[in-house]
Protein backbone atom coordinates (compact mmCIF):
# COMPACT_ATOMS: atom_id res chain seq x y z
CA UNK A 1 0.00 0.00 0.00
CA UNK A 2 2.93 2.48 1.11
CA UNK A 3 4.83 1.62 -1.76
CA UNK A 4 1.63 2.25 -4.61
CA UNK A 5 0.97 5.88 -2.87
CA UNK A 6 4.82 6.50 -2.98
CA UNK A 7 4.97 5.67 -6.65
CA UNK A 8 1.62 7.99 -7.11
CA UNK A 9 3.29 10.67 -5.43
CA UNK A 10 6.47 10.15 -7.70
CA UNK A 11 4.63 10.23 -10.64
CA UNK A 12 2.16 13.34 -9.99
CA UNK A 13 5.72 15.42 -9.29
CA UNK A 14 7.51 13.75 -12.04
CA UNK A 15 4.63 15.86 -14.22
CA UNK A 16 5.70 19.71 -14.10
CA UNK A 17 4.45 20.58 -10.87
CA UNK A 18 7.60 19.86 -8.85
CA UNK A 19 8.68 22.54 -6.59
CA UNK A 20 12.48 23.19 -6.60
CA UNK A 21 12.59 22.83 -2.86
CA UNK A 22 11.81 19.30 -3.12
CA UNK A 23 14.32 17.41 -1.98
CA UNK A 24 14.88 13.65 -3.73
CA UNK A 25 14.63 11.85 0.07
CA UNK A 26 10.53 12.95 0.16
CA UNK A 27 9.81 10.77 -3.18
CA UNK A 28 11.82 7.49 -1.43
CA UNK A 29 9.74 5.41 -0.01
CA UNK A 30 8.63 5.86 3.82
CA UNK A 31 10.22 3.11 6.19
CA UNK A 32 8.04 1.37 7.84
CA UNK A 33 7.58 1.63 11.58
CA UNK A 34 8.17 -1.36 13.57
CA UNK A 35 6.59 -1.49 16.78
CA UNK A 36 8.57 -1.29 20.22
CA UNK A 37 9.16 -5.08 21.35
CA UNK A 38 10.58 -4.85 24.90
CA UNK A 39 11.95 -7.77 26.08
CA UNK A 40 14.05 -7.97 29.59
CA UNK A 41 17.50 -8.98 29.77
CA UNK A 42 18.85 -10.27 33.44
CA UNK A 43 22.65 -10.37 33.50
CA UNK A 44 25.02 -11.90 36.18
CA UNK A 45 27.01 -8.94 37.39
CA UNK A 46 29.84 -8.90 39.41
CA UNK A 47 32.64 -6.41 39.97
CA UNK A 48 36.39 -7.15 40.86
CA UNK A 49 36.31 -3.90 42.31
CA UNK A 50 33.92 -4.15 44.43
CA UNK A 51 34.43 -7.56 46.13
CA UNK A 52 32.52 -7.80 48.83
CA UNK A 53 29.43 -7.27 46.90
CA UNK A 54 26.98 -10.17 46.11
CA UNK A 55 26.82 -10.75 42.40
CA UNK A 56 23.48 -10.11 41.41
CA UNK A 57 21.15 -10.29 38.05
CA UNK A 58 20.90 -6.95 36.88
CA UNK A 59 18.03 -6.37 34.53
CA UNK A 60 18.11 -4.49 31.32
CA UNK A 61 15.08 -3.77 28.96
CA UNK A 62 15.70 -3.54 24.94
CA UNK A 63 13.79 -3.02 21.84
CA UNK A 64 13.86 -6.63 20.15
CA UNK A 65 13.04 -4.60 16.66
CA UNK A 66 15.73 -2.31 17.12
CA UNK A 67 18.41 -5.12 18.12
CA UNK A 68 20.47 -8.02 15.90
CA UNK A 69 19.04 -10.97 15.66
CA UNK A 70 21.69 -13.41 17.86
CA UNK A 71 21.77 -12.74 21.92
CA UNK A 72 25.65 -11.23 21.17
CA UNK A 73 23.69 -8.53 19.27
CA UNK A 74 21.70 -7.75 22.32
CA UNK A 75 24.76 -7.89 24.73
CA UNK A 76 26.67 -5.84 21.89
CA UNK A 77 23.23 -3.21 22.24
CA UNK A 78 23.55 -2.88 26.49
CA UNK A 79 27.13 -2.22 26.39
CA UNK A 80 26.68 0.23 23.55
CA UNK A 81 23.85 2.25 24.56
CA UNK A 82 22.87 1.44 28.51
CA UNK A 83 25.38 0.38 30.18
CA UNK A 84 29.26 0.45 28.88
CA UNK A 85 30.86 -1.29 32.44
CA UNK A 86 28.92 -4.87 31.05
CA UNK A 87 31.55 -6.86 30.38
CA UNK A 88 31.80 -10.03 28.12
CA UNK A 89 34.21 -11.44 25.58
CA UNK A 90 33.25 -11.47 22.32
CA UNK A 91 35.84 -11.63 18.70
CA UNK A 92 34.37 -13.40 15.83
CA UNK A 93 30.41 -13.28 16.19
CA UNK A 94 30.36 -16.27 13.67
CA UNK A 95 30.74 -19.14 16.31
CA UNK A 96 34.38 -20.05 15.43
CA UNK A 97 36.72 -18.20 17.95
CA UNK A 98 34.49 -20.00 21.42
CA UNK A 99 35.09 -16.63 23.12
CA UNK A 100 31.50 -15.68 24.00
CA UNK A 101 30.48 -18.88 25.37
CA UNK A 102 28.11 -18.24 28.53
CA UNK A 103 25.34 -19.83 29.85
CA UNK A 104 21.65 -18.40 28.81
CA UNK A 105 18.43 -19.24 29.53
CA UNK A 106 19.88 -22.16 31.42
CA UNK A 107 21.82 -23.97 29.10
CA UNK A 108 25.78 -23.06 27.97
CA UNK A 109 26.06 -22.12 24.09
CA UNK A 110 27.95 -19.15 22.10
CA UNK A 111 26.29 -15.82 22.46
CA UNK A 112 26.60 -15.12 18.84
CA UNK A 113 24.88 -18.79 17.88
CA UNK A 114 21.85 -18.29 19.92
CA UNK A 115 19.05 -16.65 18.71
CA UNK A 116 16.64 -14.25 20.90
CA UNK A 117 13.11 -15.71 22.16
CA UNK A 118 10.78 -13.33 19.96
CA UNK A 119 8.67 -13.88 23.18
CA UNK A 120 8.91 -10.98 25.12
CA UNK A 121 6.67 -11.89 27.90
CA UNK A 122 9.81 -13.90 29.01
CA UNK A 123 12.75 -12.21 30.15
CA UNK A 124 16.46 -14.11 29.37
CA UNK A 125 18.85 -14.94 32.00
CA UNK A 126 22.58 -14.54 30.64
CA UNK A 127 25.18 -16.31 33.64
CA UNK A 128 28.92 -16.89 32.80
CA UNK A 129 29.87 -20.49 32.50
CA UNK A 130 28.63 -22.50 35.29
CA UNK A 131 31.35 -23.25 38.38
CA UNK A 132 33.92 -21.32 37.19
CA UNK A 133 35.58 -18.84 38.80
CA UNK A 134 34.14 -15.10 37.43
CA UNK A 135 36.82 -12.46 36.59
CA UNK A 136 34.08 -10.05 35.97
CA UNK A 137 30.61 -10.37 34.94
CA UNK A 138 30.05 -13.01 32.29
CA UNK A 139 34.05 -13.88 31.99
CA UNK A 140 34.73 -16.57 33.52
CA UNK A 141 38.47 -17.58 34.94
CA UNK A 142 39.97 -19.77 31.93
CA UNK A 143 43.31 -20.63 33.21
CA UNK A 144 43.02 -24.34 34.74
CA UNK A 145 40.92 -25.29 31.41
CA UNK A 146 44.05 -24.07 29.45
CA UNK A 147 46.51 -26.22 31.71
CA UNK A 148 44.27 -28.92 31.54
CA UNK A 149 44.38 -29.07 27.74
CA UNK A 150 48.01 -28.47 27.68
CA UNK A 151 48.43 -31.80 30.14
CA UNK A 152 47.16 -34.02 27.16
CA UNK A 153 49.96 -32.62 25.02
CA UNK A 154 47.43 -31.73 22.42
CA UNK A 155 50.37 -31.87 19.28
CA UNK A 156 51.62 -34.62 17.04
CA UNK A 157 54.24 -36.52 18.61
CA UNK A 158 55.79 -39.09 16.27
CA UNK A 159 59.52 -40.70 16.32
CA UNK A 160 59.61 -42.46 12.99
CA UNK A 161 59.07 -39.71 10.79
CA UNK A 162 58.29 -40.59 6.95
CA UNK A 163 61.89 -40.14 4.75
CA UNK A 164 60.74 -37.60 2.81
CA UNK A 165 57.69 -35.63 2.24
CA UNK A 166 55.09 -35.98 4.45
CA UNK A 167 52.98 -38.28 6.95
CA UNK A 168 50.31 -40.09 4.94
CA UNK A 169 46.90 -41.36 5.68
CA UNK A 170 44.07 -43.37 4.65
CA UNK A 171 40.58 -41.32 3.60
CA UNK A 172 39.18 -44.02 6.02
CA UNK A 173 41.88 -42.66 9.21
CA UNK A 174 41.37 -39.44 8.44
CA UNK A 175 37.44 -40.07 8.76
CA UNK A 176 38.29 -41.07 12.33
CA UNK A 177 39.53 -37.30 13.04
CA UNK A 178 35.94 -35.63 11.97
CA UNK A 179 33.81 -34.68 14.80
CA UNK A 180 36.68 -34.47 17.26
CA UNK A 181 39.21 -31.90 15.23
CA UNK A 182 36.14 -29.13 14.77
CA UNK A 183 36.41 -28.55 18.63
CA UNK A 184 36.78 -24.61 19.24
CA UNK A 185 37.50 -25.21 23.10
CA UNK A 186 35.08 -22.65 23.84
CA UNK A 187 34.05 -24.45 27.27
CA UNK A 188 30.85 -25.26 26.90
CA UNK A 189 31.08 -28.81 27.25
CA UNK A 190 32.98 -29.18 30.32
CA UNK A 191 31.04 -26.55 32.09
CA UNK A 192 27.45 -28.07 31.49
CA UNK A 193 29.23 -31.53 33.24
CA UNK A 194 28.24 -31.84 36.51
CA UNK A 195 31.10 -34.36 37.29
CA UNK A 196 33.58 -31.31 35.86
CA UNK A 197 31.50 -29.06 38.48
CA UNK A 198 32.13 -31.66 41.26
CA UNK A 199 36.17 -32.51 39.98
CA UNK A 200 37.50 -30.29 37.99
CA UNK A 201 40.58 -29.79 40.08
CA UNK A 202 41.13 -33.67 38.92
CA UNK A 203 38.86 -34.25 36.26
CA UNK A 204 39.95 -33.26 32.62
CA UNK A 205 36.35 -32.90 31.17
CA UNK A 206 34.97 -33.06 28.19
CA UNK A 207 36.54 -30.76 25.93
CA UNK A 208 40.15 -32.01 26.89
CA UNK A 209 39.09 -35.53 27.03
CA UNK A 210 38.03 -35.14 23.43
CA UNK A 211 40.98 -33.58 22.25
CA UNK A 212 42.70 -36.34 24.13
CA UNK A 213 41.14 -38.92 22.31
CA UNK A 214 41.60 -36.65 19.17
CA UNK A 215 45.38 -37.53 19.25
CA UNK A 216 45.05 -41.11 20.27
CA UNK A 217 42.97 -41.86 17.38
CA UNK A 218 45.19 -40.49 14.87
CA UNK A 219 46.85 -42.59 12.70
CA UNK A 220 49.73 -40.46 12.50
CA UNK A 221 50.59 -39.95 15.53
CA UNK A 222 52.56 -43.35 17.61
CA UNK A 223 52.62 -42.19 21.70
CA UNK A 224 48.89 -43.80 21.97
CA UNK A 225 49.82 -46.26 24.49
CA UNK A 226 52.03 -43.38 26.49
CA UNK A 227 48.67 -40.54 26.45
CA UNK A 228 46.01 -43.69 27.59
CA UNK A 229 48.62 -44.65 30.34
CA UNK A 230 48.51 -40.97 31.79
CA UNK A 231 44.96 -41.19 31.64
CA UNK A 232 44.76 -44.89 33.23
CA UNK A 233 43.78 -43.41 36.83
CA UNK A 234 40.94 -43.23 39.02
CA UNK A 235 40.41 -39.39 38.14
CA UNK A 236 41.39 -37.49 34.44
CA UNK A 237 38.99 -40.10 32.64
CA UNK A 238 37.00 -42.08 34.83
CA UNK A 239 34.89 -39.09 36.69
CA UNK A 240 33.13 -39.40 33.26
CA UNK A 241 29.48 -41.04 34.78
CA UNK A 242 28.11 -40.94 31.07
CA UNK A 243 26.01 -37.77 31.78
CA UNK A 244 25.67 -36.52 27.63
CA UNK A 245 24.99 -33.45 29.35
CA UNK A 246 28.71 -32.59 27.12
CA UNK A 247 27.06 -33.54 23.82
CA UNK A 248 23.67 -32.10 24.83
CA UNK A 249 25.16 -28.18 24.93
CA UNK A 250 28.07 -28.36 21.97
CA UNK A 251 27.34 -25.25 20.22
CA UNK A 252 29.39 -26.81 16.98
CA UNK A 253 26.84 -30.33 16.95
CA UNK A 254 29.97 -32.48 18.26
CA UNK A 255 29.59 -35.71 20.21
CA UNK A 256 32.61 -35.57 23.49
CA UNK A 257 30.97 -38.20 25.50
CA UNK A 258 31.09 -40.95 22.13
CA UNK A 259 34.51 -40.41 21.85
CA UNK A 260 35.33 -40.90 26.08
CA UNK A 261 33.27 -43.96 25.67
CA UNK A 262 35.12 -45.03 22.92
CA UNK A 263 38.37 -44.13 24.41
CA UNK A 264 37.05 -45.92 27.88
CA UNK A 265 36.15 -48.59 25.65
CA UNK A 266 39.68 -48.78 24.05
CA UNK A 267 41.36 -48.32 27.11
CA UNK A 268 39.73 -51.28 28.84
CA UNK A 269 40.12 -54.19 26.23
CA UNK A 270 43.80 -53.22 25.24
CA UNK B 1 38.47 13.71 8.56
CA UNK B 2 40.13 10.44 9.56
CA UNK B 3 42.44 11.81 12.10
CA UNK B 4 39.76 14.17 13.56
CA UNK B 5 37.96 11.48 14.11
CA UNK B 6 40.67 9.27 15.46
CA UNK B 7 41.57 12.30 17.90
CA UNK B 8 38.12 12.71 18.92
CA UNK B 9 38.01 16.01 18.21
CA UNK B 10 34.81 15.80 15.40
CA UNK B 11 32.17 17.28 17.50
CA UNK B 12 34.20 19.84 19.07
CA UNK B 13 34.96 20.83 15.32
CA UNK B 14 31.91 20.87 14.06
CA UNK B 15 30.39 23.25 17.19
CA UNK B 16 32.50 25.59 16.91
CA UNK B 17 32.63 25.92 13.25
CA UNK B 18 28.63 26.89 13.70
CA UNK B 19 29.56 29.04 16.24
CA UNK B 20 29.56 32.76 15.68
CA UNK B 21 33.36 34.52 15.27
CA UNK B 22 33.74 35.52 18.86
CA UNK B 23 32.84 32.57 20.96
CA UNK B 24 34.58 30.20 18.27
CA UNK B 25 37.94 29.78 19.51
CA UNK B 26 36.86 29.25 23.54
CA UNK B 27 34.25 26.54 22.80
CA UNK B 28 37.22 24.95 20.45
CA UNK B 29 39.52 25.02 23.57
CA UNK B 30 37.17 23.99 26.03
CA UNK B 31 35.70 20.80 24.26
CA UNK B 32 39.63 20.10 23.24
CA UNK B 33 40.67 20.23 26.88
CA UNK B 34 37.40 18.58 28.12
CA UNK B 35 37.26 15.80 26.49
CA UNK B 36 38.50 12.41 25.83
CA UNK B 37 41.16 12.52 27.66
CA UNK B 38 41.34 9.90 30.54
CA UNK B 39 43.30 9.87 33.54
CA UNK B 40 45.44 6.41 33.33
CA UNK B 41 47.76 5.73 36.16
CA UNK B 42 50.96 3.64 35.35
CA UNK B 43 51.06 0.51 37.47
CA UNK B 44 54.28 -1.85 36.94
CA UNK B 45 53.82 -5.23 35.82
CA UNK B 46 54.84 -6.75 39.97
CA UNK B 47 51.97 -4.01 41.43
CA UNK B 48 49.82 -5.56 38.49
CA UNK B 49 50.25 -9.26 39.53
CA UNK B 50 49.68 -8.14 42.72
CA UNK B 51 45.94 -6.79 42.03
CA UNK B 52 45.39 -9.57 39.89
CA UNK B 53 46.21 -12.05 43.04
CA UNK B 54 44.03 -9.79 45.18
CA UNK B 55 41.46 -10.06 42.66
CA UNK B 56 41.86 -14.08 42.82
CA UNK B 57 41.42 -14.53 46.19
CA UNK B 58 37.80 -12.80 45.98
CA UNK B 59 36.59 -14.26 42.79
CA UNK B 60 32.98 -16.11 43.44
CA UNK B 61 32.49 -19.06 41.44
CA UNK B 62 29.44 -19.23 39.28
CA UNK B 63 25.89 -20.00 39.81
CA UNK B 64 25.68 -24.26 38.54
CA UNK B 65 22.89 -26.48 38.92
CA UNK B 66 20.45 -24.10 40.07
CA UNK B 67 20.59 -22.35 37.26
CA UNK B 68 21.44 -24.98 34.48
CA UNK B 69 18.14 -26.56 32.36
CA UNK B 70 16.47 -29.73 33.58
CA UNK B 71 17.77 -31.84 30.93
CA UNK B 72 16.83 -35.14 30.52
CA UNK B 73 20.41 -36.14 30.37
CA UNK B 74 21.66 -35.06 33.77
CA UNK B 75 18.52 -35.18 35.36
CA UNK B 76 18.26 -39.23 34.19
CA UNK B 77 21.99 -39.41 35.97
CA UNK B 78 21.23 -37.89 38.81
CA UNK B 79 18.31 -40.14 39.75
CA UNK B 80 20.52 -43.34 39.15
CA UNK B 81 22.76 -41.74 41.63
CA UNK B 82 19.93 -40.83 44.15
CA UNK B 83 18.39 -44.21 44.15
CA UNK B 84 21.38 -46.69 44.17
CA UNK B 85 22.48 -45.26 47.14
CA UNK B 86 18.66 -45.19 48.30
CA UNK B 87 18.59 -48.85 47.38
CA UNK B 88 22.48 -49.57 48.97
CA UNK B 89 21.21 -48.10 52.01
CA UNK B 90 18.19 -50.24 52.05
CA UNK B 91 20.11 -53.31 51.88
CA UNK B 92 22.93 -52.68 54.18
CA UNK B 93 20.98 -50.95 56.46
CA UNK B 94 18.65 -53.72 56.64
CA UNK B 95 21.63 -56.43 56.79
CA UNK B 96 23.36 -54.95 59.55
CA UNK B 97 20.27 -54.46 61.28
CA UNK B 98 19.92 -58.18 61.19
CA UNK B 99 23.19 -59.02 62.22
CA UNK B 100 22.99 -57.09 65.74
CA UNK B 101 19.00 -57.59 66.35
CA UNK B 102 18.16 -60.83 64.35
CA UNK B 103 15.21 -61.61 66.65
CA UNK B 104 13.34 -58.12 65.26
CA UNK B 105 14.81 -58.16 61.78
CA UNK B 106 13.86 -61.94 61.15
CA UNK B 107 11.29 -62.47 57.67
CA UNK B 108 9.04 -63.69 59.86
CA UNK B 109 8.43 -60.18 61.81
CA UNK B 110 8.72 -58.38 58.59
CA UNK B 111 6.00 -59.78 57.25
CA UNK B 112 3.79 -60.01 60.40
CA UNK B 113 4.45 -56.04 60.73
CA UNK B 114 3.80 -55.37 56.85
CA UNK B 115 0.33 -57.95 56.93
CA UNK B 116 -0.92 -55.39 60.21
CA UNK B 117 -0.62 -51.92 57.82
CA UNK B 118 -3.93 -50.80 55.91
CA UNK B 119 -4.01 -51.02 51.90
CA UNK B 120 -2.92 -47.63 51.42
CA UNK B 121 0.18 -47.83 53.17
CA UNK B 122 1.18 -51.33 51.81
CA UNK B 123 0.51 -50.01 48.37
CA UNK B 124 2.37 -46.92 48.87
CA UNK B 125 5.67 -48.55 50.43
CA UNK B 126 5.46 -50.66 47.39
CA UNK B 127 5.50 -48.25 45.18
CA UNK B 128 8.62 -46.37 47.22
CA UNK B 129 10.47 -49.59 47.02
CA UNK B 130 9.46 -50.67 43.44
CA UNK B 131 9.96 -47.31 41.69
CA UNK B 132 13.62 -46.73 42.29
CA UNK B 133 14.33 -50.75 41.71
CA UNK B 134 12.68 -50.90 37.99
CA UNK B 135 14.58 -47.49 37.10
CA UNK B 136 18.21 -48.14 38.23
CA UNK B 137 18.09 -51.61 37.34
CA UNK B 138 16.67 -50.73 33.59
CA UNK B 139 18.45 -47.28 33.18
CA UNK B 140 21.84 -49.96 33.99
CA UNK B 141 21.05 -51.46 30.97
CA UNK B 142 21.13 -48.23 28.61
CA UNK B 143 24.69 -47.74 30.39
CA UNK B 144 26.14 -51.32 29.89
CA UNK B 145 24.79 -49.54 26.14
CA UNK B 146 26.97 -47.20 26.54
CA UNK B 147 29.99 -48.99 27.32
CA UNK B 148 29.78 -50.93 24.49
CA UNK B 149 29.61 -47.45 22.64
CA UNK B 150 26.09 -48.64 21.83
CA UNK B 151 23.12 -45.46 21.56
CA UNK B 152 25.65 -42.77 21.43
CA UNK B 153 24.30 -39.97 19.42
CA UNK B 154 21.89 -37.20 21.29
CA UNK B 155 18.65 -38.42 19.45
CA UNK B 156 19.36 -42.12 20.89
CA UNK B 157 20.23 -41.06 24.39
CA UNK B 158 16.72 -39.05 24.62
CA UNK B 159 15.38 -42.25 22.83
CA UNK B 160 16.40 -45.00 25.26
CA UNK B 161 16.02 -42.43 28.33
CA UNK B 162 12.20 -42.25 27.02
CA UNK B 163 12.34 -45.77 26.85
CA UNK B 164 13.86 -46.13 30.18
CA UNK B 165 11.22 -43.87 31.82
CA UNK B 166 8.30 -46.20 30.26
CA UNK B 167 9.85 -49.44 31.04
CA UNK B 168 10.25 -48.02 34.95
CA UNK B 169 6.54 -46.82 34.93
CA UNK B 170 4.95 -50.08 33.62
CA UNK B 171 7.39 -52.59 35.84
CA UNK B 172 6.91 -50.11 39.18
CA UNK B 173 2.86 -50.79 38.19
CA UNK B 174 3.24 -54.33 37.82
CA UNK B 175 5.63 -54.66 40.88
CA UNK B 176 2.99 -52.68 43.16
CA UNK B 177 0.32 -54.55 41.61
CA UNK B 178 1.95 -58.30 42.29
CA UNK B 179 -0.06 -60.21 44.63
Amino acid sequence: MQSVLATARVNRLAFGSRPFSTSLARCQAVPQQKPVLLKEFKIYRWNPDEPDKKPELQSYKIDLNQTGPMVLDALIKIKNEIDPTLTFRRSCREGICGSCAMNIDGQNTLACLCRIDRDASKNAKIYPLPHMYVVKDLVPDMTLFYKQYKSIQPWLQNSNPPEKGEFLQSPEDRRKLDGMYECILCACCSTSCPSYWWNQDEYLGPATLMQAYRWIADSRDDRAAERMDRLQNEMSLYRCHTIFNCSRTCPKGLNPAAAIAKMKLEMATD
Amino acid sequence: MMSTRALGLGSALRKAAFAPNAVRSQIMMRNIIGKRFIQIQSVTPASGTEILNAQRLKRPSSPHFTIYQPQLTWVASIANRITGAGLSVLLYGFSIAYLIAPGTFDSAHVVEVVAGLPESVKYAGKTILAAPFAFHSINGLRHLGWDLTKFLSIKSVYGTGYAVLAASAVSTAVLVFMK
